[in-house]
């Protein structure tokens, strides 16, 4: 990769993990709040490791759970994600090993859950699950398809998220220079009008002093 | 230039095609009623005689409302990408598997059921897995496969389309979960598969055909009490609690007529559908 082209990477990297993070803390808490419901909660899939990681998560536990992680393809979540299905299910405390695997794993046993897989294109990005939402007397297809509808935002921002990390792990391998001028470049963005063009002109001086030394 | 050797006419004749007079040597094994009814599509059939392979999670054969497995077996890739199939004694590691399970039984209590688990090995690979059980289902010729699951990976849909019409051409019949996501995935969408969607109405007899594919049927998928691993019932909802149900019809039907190709088994279905002639 150029130079030229690390910066503009490092540029458009650099915060934005924060952004994406809070894109998907946001559907969580949006689709906790559409289906009424105690939880709901994003799982990763890291592919290095084979294991599902909660990556965000709106209600109960939220603090204690946030990065713990389980194997990819076992439970509810793993079938899920292994099979591409959505899938609804009530009462679940009546599976004793679920109830008491999920317990030692989470400190909190949901009675129903909601699950969708993540998938953007033809990749499977994790899992998407609401947990506890109001009993009601028959569950509706439309609920069903407004589950799907926030799993594709969560995919589009996991991709973008998963995208991120990638950009800054290679600027974090490519050295400290591309990231210094990134976080420059991002601090000047940020800035109001006056501060900017102030900023810019700082940072053309600067450029300038460096290439006389260069050609000195 | 070579002469076409005399002694083997045969040989020459086109493979696909029906020579004069070879018409009468195609009847059917089964009359085709004037009007096909649900009676006489599965009228006091429970499925015996019948084999039914689940593709999932694994079952739990000691539920009740499974009622007992055949055979139960765990499919996995070995390192020069062989498929492996061993006897699998981990039960259902999630409780999917035993809800399908006990769902076929619950419409055709009679037939023999086949667990196939391709859930366990990770996801790293899983697709292969999945190919892999399906694969070995195929191969011993079940007569129905019920695969509530799909893929997404485009790598894969080329061998799944060649072993669901190697499954169509030799009367294993393949019902696979559709999808309501907006992403390909396979292998519902094949038109040599029945693919099944939910539906909203409570009984297990109601299946409506649609006929706006690629989803072909639709059969019961919502607030579904169904059996679940560690002895548990719950109440599930998802196309692929609707998947069974469809299997289950199967089941009944090649019950009472085991000579149908999926071919006129899909007509059938379609005939007794609850929005064709299945109130009659």
């Amino acid at each position: 990769m150029s130079e030229d082209l690390k910066a503009a990477v490092a540029a458009g990297v650099v915060g934005s993990q924060e952004s994406f993070r809070e894109l998907l803390q946001s559907v969580v808490e949006v689709a906790r709040a559409i289906f009424g419901a105690e939880a709901s909660s994003i799982f990763l899939l890291d592919e290095q490791s084979d294991e599902l990681v909660f990556e965000a998560i709106a209600g109960q536990g939220a603090e204690k759970l946030l990065g713990q992680r389980f194997p990819s393809s076992t439970g509810i979540a793993g079938w899920v994600l292994v099979t591409r299905q959505p899938l609804v299910i009530e009462d679940v405390t009546e599976d004793p090993r679920f109830a008491k695997d999920v317990a030692e794993q989470t400190g909190y046993v949901p009675k129903g859950l909601m699950a969708a897989p993540l998938l953007h294109e033809e990749r499977a990005l994790g899992v998407l699950e609401v947990l506890d939402r109001p009993q009601r007397s028959q569950f509706s297809l439309v609920e069903m398809d407004l589950l799907g509808l926030f799993a594709n935002q969560a995919a589009i921002a996991l991709d973008l998220l998963q995208r991120a990390r990638r950009a800054e792990s290679m600027l974090a391998e490519s050295g400290e220079g591309a990231e210094v001028v990134a976080r420059l470049a991002a601090t000047v963005d940020s800035l109001e009008d006056e501060q900017r063009a102030a900023g810019l002109k700082l940072l053309g001086a600067v450029e300038e002093v460096l290439r006389r030394d260069e050609g000195g | 230039m070579a002469q076409p050797e005399e002694s083997a006419p045969q040989e020459l004749r086109p493979a696909w095609s029906l020579p004069a007079g070879a018409a009468e040597g195609l009847a059917l094994a089964v009359e085709w009623p004037g009007e096909v009814t649900r009676d006489w599509a599965w009228g006091g059939s429970t499925g015996k005689g019948v084999t039914v392979c689940i593709l999932d999670s694994g079952v739990d054969e000691a539920h009740p409302l499974v009622g007992g497995v055949q055979r139960a077996v765990v499919a996995s890739v070995g390192p020069d990408d062989e498929v492996i199939v061993e006897d699998d004694t981990e039960g259902d590691l999630c409780g999917h598997g035993t809800a399908c399970a006990g769902i076929v039984r619950s419409l055709a209590p009679d037939c023999e059921l086949v667990s196939v688990r391709v859930l366990g090995a990770g996801f790293t690979g899983s697709g292969g897995v999945l190919l892999a059980g399906l694969r070995w289902a195929v191969e011993q010729g079940f007569d129905v496969v019920n695969m509530s699951l799909s893929t997404t990976k485009k790598q894969f849909a080329g061998i799944l389309h060649e072993l669901t019409d190697k499954a169509y051409f030799q009367r294993t019949v393949l019902v696979a979960s559709a999808h309501n996501m907006p992403v390909e995935s396979y292998p519902w969408r094949f038109s040599s598969v029945i693919s099944v969607g939910s539906h909203e109405e409570p009984d297990p007899l109601t299946f409506f055909y649609n006929p706006d594919p690629p989803v072909e049927f639709f059969a019961r998928g919502v607030d579904v009490e169904v059996a679940w691993a560690g002895g548990a019932r719950i109440r599930c909802t998802g196309n692929s609690f609707a998947t069974p149900h469809m299997s289950g019809l199967c089941a009944l039907v090649l019950g009472k007529h085991p000579e149908l190709t999926p071919f006129q088994l899909k007509s059938v279905l379609f005939l007794t559908s609850t929005n064709v002639g299945g109130a009659r």
